[in-house]
């Protein structure tokens, strides 16, 4: 068993050498330990006090401009203890379109499961920068997000695909291998059941769908009055910016007004200042984590209908038993093998959907405290303002 | 200025409602014991009437009730004088006439005839209840501007102004103060044809000219901030109704999201105080506009009177000179007589003495006038150069106020601010 000591030294020392199959043994070091391990080099990430074992980070954005086109790459770094994982630590580069391969491999291979949203292709229409800083960063954080999500998720994270995307050299070698693996596995949901109708959908799924279509409909009220606010804002902000000057033009006719009025200026100024890094704040965190989840209820939709096809593809399969019963009274093995998948696609969605409400819960709780908190912010440097220039108003008066 | 000592009492003014500027002048006049009196002035009502004006016309408008009390000196007590009645148009011919009588005065100036600089959410009509109110509180505090200055409260029409209802008007008019106004044009060609200007005035019309201009750039601007304001907070309220609604689809997160929503709801609403507050440090903005106008009436007079000047001492100069070259008989410079003489031959000597003892007449005649017109304009710089003083230091003072009061509506929006959101943090924590 290596020490944790030695765990260390491989993680940073060994990070560009390429060990055969050596690596770290996770199954023979102790969880526990490793996790703590990593826990105190990884910051902050730990929920719920669950042992982790696999940490991911999505960092450095690097431009490429070739002949052909311009894109952006991030750097995914993996720590692991996993015995999937044959090094401690990985380090590749991966642009978007890497990031949507993944996440339809996924859907393929788990289809029982909800997967995690990538954030939209191209963000705003119209003219977005999409080599911008603020750009990069906000994709680069959702990007991290995605991968976290997955990260966290018991099934998800040991998904063959989400290794080989953590840890490939060359991942577009991996997928032209992966083409002819892709036609076979589809083949099974797809061939499903024409246009049969299904009879009941279980009540808990039912409600599942109701209260999708509603949250989606909400978060889209609240995403489009929060991007009203900061188009307000802003424009409050440009209103400002002429405001304050104003007081300053002013004080160069004055004699005695002129420190009271210079006053008033500098403080319209630092409310101004205040105001933009609180619009800045709002339009990087706060726009970002809605429009994941407006996207979550999408992926959260797609998965019912498919657990919908597959309950469908039973029942029919039940039916058509049903009109041979007098022939043979035995259900036949692959209506069983239906059932159980229908079982198990149940299962997993009730497990995911737990999962995700309280992620929802965690995250909103996390985010409406944060913009309570910006607001805060915002106002207390205000307040701050306007009360230092009080005694540089009453000082002169009193002098007189 | 002709004052009949029996019927101007002394006076000093007291502002029974909210007016932080003219309380000011109010405790500067009562260290002074040469008021023997006190009256306390106050417009207490505004009234909407009908009625039918000079071409009997129905036409609506707002009457003002002024309530005077006397003070007592000893007991404080006040007993009410009189009450009555007056529309704002009468308010102007009061102002009108003051600046007749009083040119070399910066007259206070009245409140706004129609709402001007406002944010687009507040009306701009006349009859408007909030701005009949701000007009309100505007002419109270033109009337305690003149009932504490120190020349203007001592004018007998003004009191008649505050105590007489009937024939105000024709008492006003019998004063001819009309007649005595300086014509639009007159002052227009004194501005351009004036040749010594005293450089004290010109820069004062310049300051006005500039202070009327940053005053009215900063009530724009300051008007489509508030316009903005009023759109971020009411936004806001859009987050009650949704947290409202989306809190009924959820369990755990419910409650918190419906109280928090409650909060957005508090924070809506909370504009609409602030910016009403903000309306007065807007109105104080706008009488030093308005002012600016004052500034500018005294600097115009002084022009006038120097042009007037000037215009005395070149005619008496050009009839010496006639006079000179009667006696000596020469023509230093070409003109018409020079020209008529050469024409049609010198005439008698009797004719020219004759001519020139009229002129010797003339020019004694000017020279009076113009010893009297210096008179004249030395003691109009000397009082209007008075009055100027005393209104700078009003300005400052007033000013400075306004400004303190303005960061104190801005300190307590902000506290407000924090407070909700505290409240609504509080809730989302919950969740």
């Amino acid at each position: 068993t290596p020490s944790p000591d030695l765990l260390m030294a491989r993680s940073f020392g060994d990070k560009d050498l390429i060990l055969p199959n050596g690596g770290t043994p996770a199954g023979t070091s102790s969880p526990a330990s490793s996790s703590s391990l990593l826990n105190r080099l990884q910051l902050d990430d730990d929920i719920d006090g669950e042992t982790r074992d696999l940490f991911v980070i999505v960092d450095d954005p690097k431009k490429h401009v070739c002949t052909m086109e311009t894109y952006i790459t991030y750097r995914i770094t993996t720590k692991s203890t996993r015995v999937e994982f044959d090094l401690p630590e990985y380090s590749v580069r991966r642009r978007y379109q890497d990031f949507d391969w993944l996440r339809s491999k996924l859907e393929e291979s788990q289809p029982t499961h909800l997967i995690p949203p990538l954030p939209e292709k191209f963000v705003v229409k119209g003219v977005v920068d999409r080599f911008s800083e603020e750009f990069v960063e906000t994709r680069r954080k959702a990007l991290d997000k995605f991968l976290k999500r997955i990260t966290d998720h018991p099934v998800l994270s040991f998904n063959e695909h989400f290794n080989v995307f953590l840890t490939a050299k060359d991942l577009n070698a991996y997928k032209k291998q992966g083409i002819a693996l892709l036609t076979r596995m589809g083949e099974s949901v797809k061939h499903v059941t024409g246009g049969y109708k299904l009879r009941t959908r279980p009540l808990e799924f039912a409600a599942i769908g109701d209260y999708l279509d509603t949250f989606a409909l909400k978060l889209g009220t609240i995403d489009r009055i929060a991007q009203r606010i900061i188009k307000e804002e802003i424009e409050y902000l440009v209103e400002l910016r002429e405001y304050g000057p104003v007081y300053s033009t002013w004080s160069t006719l004055e004699g005695e007004l002129a420190e009271p009025l210079e006053g008033v200026s500098a403080c319209i100024g630092n409310c101004s200042t205040a105001l933009e890094e609180l619009t800045d704040d709002m339009t990087e965190d706060f726009l970002p984590v809605l429009r994941e989840y407006i996207l979550y209820s999408d992926s959260m939709k797609s998965v019912l209908k498919k657990r919908d096809q597959v309950q469908a593809e039973y029942e029919a399969k039940l039916e058509a038993v049903a009109l041979r019963k007098e022939d043979r009274p035995k259900v036949p093995a692959d209506v069983e093998k239906c059932q159980d998948r229908m079982e198990c696609f149940n299962a997993d969605l009730k497990a995911d959907m737990e999962r995700w409400q309280n992620n929802k819960r965690q995250d909103f709780r996390q985010l409406l405290m944060g913009m309570a908190d910006k607001n805060i912010q915002y106002y207390e440097k205000c307040l701050m303002a306007w009360e230092s220039i009080i005694p540089l108003l009453q000082e002169k008066q009193e002098a007189k | 200025f002709e004052m009949e000592p029996d019927c101007c009492p002394d006076w000093s003014a007291v502002a029974r409602s909210w007016l932080t500027v003219t309380s000011a002048s109010w405790v500067q006049m009562t260290h002074n014991n040469f008021w023997l009196k006190k009256i306390e002035i106050s417009v207490s009502e505004a009234e909407k009437r009908t009625g039918r004006n000079a071409m009997n016309m129905q036409e609506t408008y707002t009457a003002y009730l002024i309530e005077t009390r006397s003070v007592e000196h000893t007991d404080g007590q006040s007993v009410l004088t009189d009450s009555l009645w007056r529309r704002y148009s009468e308010f102007e011919l009061l102002r009108n006439y003051l600046l007749v009588y009083y040119p070399h005065i910066v007259v206070p100036p009245l409140p706004e005839k129609r709402a001007e600089f406002v944010w687009h959410k507040l009306s701009a009509d006349n009859m408007d209840p909030d701005f009949v109110e701000r007009r309100r509180i505007g002419l109270e505090n033109f009337l305690l501007r003149i009932a504490s200055h120190p020349i203007l409260c001592r004018d007998k029409i003004f009191y008649l102004f505050l105590t007489q209802e009937g024939n105000w008007k024709e008492t006003v008019n019998e004063t001819g103060f009309q007649l005595k106004a300086d014509s639009r044009l007159k002052a227009l060609n004194a501005t351009f044809r004036v040749k010594n200007p005293d450089k004290r005035f010109t820069d004062l019309k310049h300051y006005s000219d500039e202070l009327q201009s940053v005053i009215s750039h900063l009530l724009r601007v300051r008007a489509r901030v508030a316009d903005r304001l009023y759109g971020v907070y009411k936004v806001h309220g859009n987050y009650g109704r949704v947290f409202s609604e989306w809190s009924a689809i959820e369990k755990e997160m419910g409650d918190g999201l419906q109280s928090a929503g409650h909060h957005m709801d508090v924070y809506a609403s909370s504009i609409d105080d602030i910016l009403e507050d903000e309306e007065h440090y807007a109105d104080q903005l706008k009488e030093y506009l308005f002012y600016a106008e004052a500034l500018r009436a005294v600097c115009r007079k002084h022009e006038l009177m120097q042009y007037d000047l000037e215009m005395a001492a070149q005619d008496l100069a050009s009839k010496k000179q006639q006079c000179e070259e009667l006696a000596t008989g020469t023509v230093r410079t070409f003109s018409l007589k020079g020209m008529t003489t050469k024409l049609f031959g010198q005439e008698t000597p009797e004719q020219r003495e004759a001519r020139i003892k009229v002129l010797e007449e003339q020019i004694n005649e000017g020279e009076q006038q113009l010893k009297s017109k210096n008179l004249e304009g030395r003691e109009f710089v000397k009082n209007a150069w008075a009055d100027i003083e005393r209104f700078k230091e009003q300005k400052n003072r007033d000013l400075k106020e306004a400004l303190i009061s303005y960061a104190v509506m801005q300190i307590s929006m902000c506290k407000k601010g924090i407070q909700v959101w505290t409240n609504a943090k509080e809730c989302f924590n919950k969740m």
